[in-house]
């Protein structure tokens, strides 16, 4: 059963990834995206970490992807990718992919099976994120608010 | 349940068409969902690390998980900001015309 979900979430995950990479139409791409993501986000269901999916799921289909398709409506001019692709890139991308691939079937340790450990939940998450991670916690709501301010102040009227 | 190389296979392909985007398209819209893609492998890896791994008593796999989608969420923010600004500036968001630093 597990199998069956797993190699059906990743066919629809890298099939949609490779439409995101290679569609010429940015908002066929962005769509894709948006499906990528779902995928990554039952992946997270699958291991056990059920309020990561969630916020990944809250976070890029809810935020991220609708933030790309407000900026491909705002930049109407060109809505395809008119420049032809770059081989040299593609080809780098294989090379890497290659390495990886080769690094980890060569290593005898990492074909582990899961072991059996209780359900993480919601509650614990809470708990840990306000006594061991405060400090990052409280970085991240900084930085979330300076993301906002700049993002704002790049995007306002250029006085001229 | 898949084993542990299954899933950093997985990782790994995403990376590589994230990679792939990023080097051979030239839009710059396509450039960041590359970069989220490559972002969203590592998050897969962080989890996949801490199922299969022996369990920490705080879960530190999905704190830096979470912790890492609140970046790429600022990330992807300031990121699109920067292509909308660009594109006033420009009238183009295609990065092999973005060559000059002079206004």
């Amino acid at each position: 059963m597990n199998n069956i979900a797993f190699v059906a979430i990743a066919i629809l995950t890298l099939a949609a990834a490779l439409a995101a990479a290679s569609l010429p139409k940015l908002i066929h791409a962005a769509l894709s995206f948006a499906v990528t993501f779902v995928g990554v986000a039952a992946f997270f269901f699958l291991l056990g970490a059920e309020f990561v999916g969630l916020v990944q799921v809250f976070v890029y289909v809810g935020a991220v992807a609708v933030l790309i398709v407000f900026t491909i409506l705002l930049t109407r001019r060109d809505v395809q990718d008119t420049g032809k692709p770059n081989w040299g890139g593609a080809v780098i991308a294989i090379a890497v992919f290659g390495g990886l691939l080769w690094a980890i079937l060569k290593t005898p340790t990492l074909s582990v099976t899961a072991p059996h450990v209780e359900a993480l939940t919601v509650k614990r998450i809470g708990e840990v994120l306000m006594i061991d991670y405060v400090w990052p916690l409280q970085c991240v709501g900084l930085l979330l608010t300076a993301a906002l301010i700049g993002a704002l102040i790049l995007v306002m009227e250029e006085k001229s | 349940m898949p084993t542990l190389s299954i899933f950093l296979v997985v990782s790994a392909t995403l990376f590589c068409i994230g990679l792939l985007a990023v080097l051979s398209r030239r839009h710059a819209i396509f450039i960041l969902i590359g970069i989220e893609m490559m972002l969203a492998a590592a998050n897969l890896n962080f989890i996949a690390f801490w199922r299969f791994g022996p369990q920490p008593q705080p879960p530190t796999g999905v704190m830096v998980a979470i912790f890492s989608i609140a970046i790429a969420a600022a990330e992807a923010a300031v990121g699109l900001a920067l292509v909308i600004a660009v594109y006033r500036h420009y009238r183009t968001t295609n990065v092999d015309q973005l060559d000059q630093l002079k206004g």
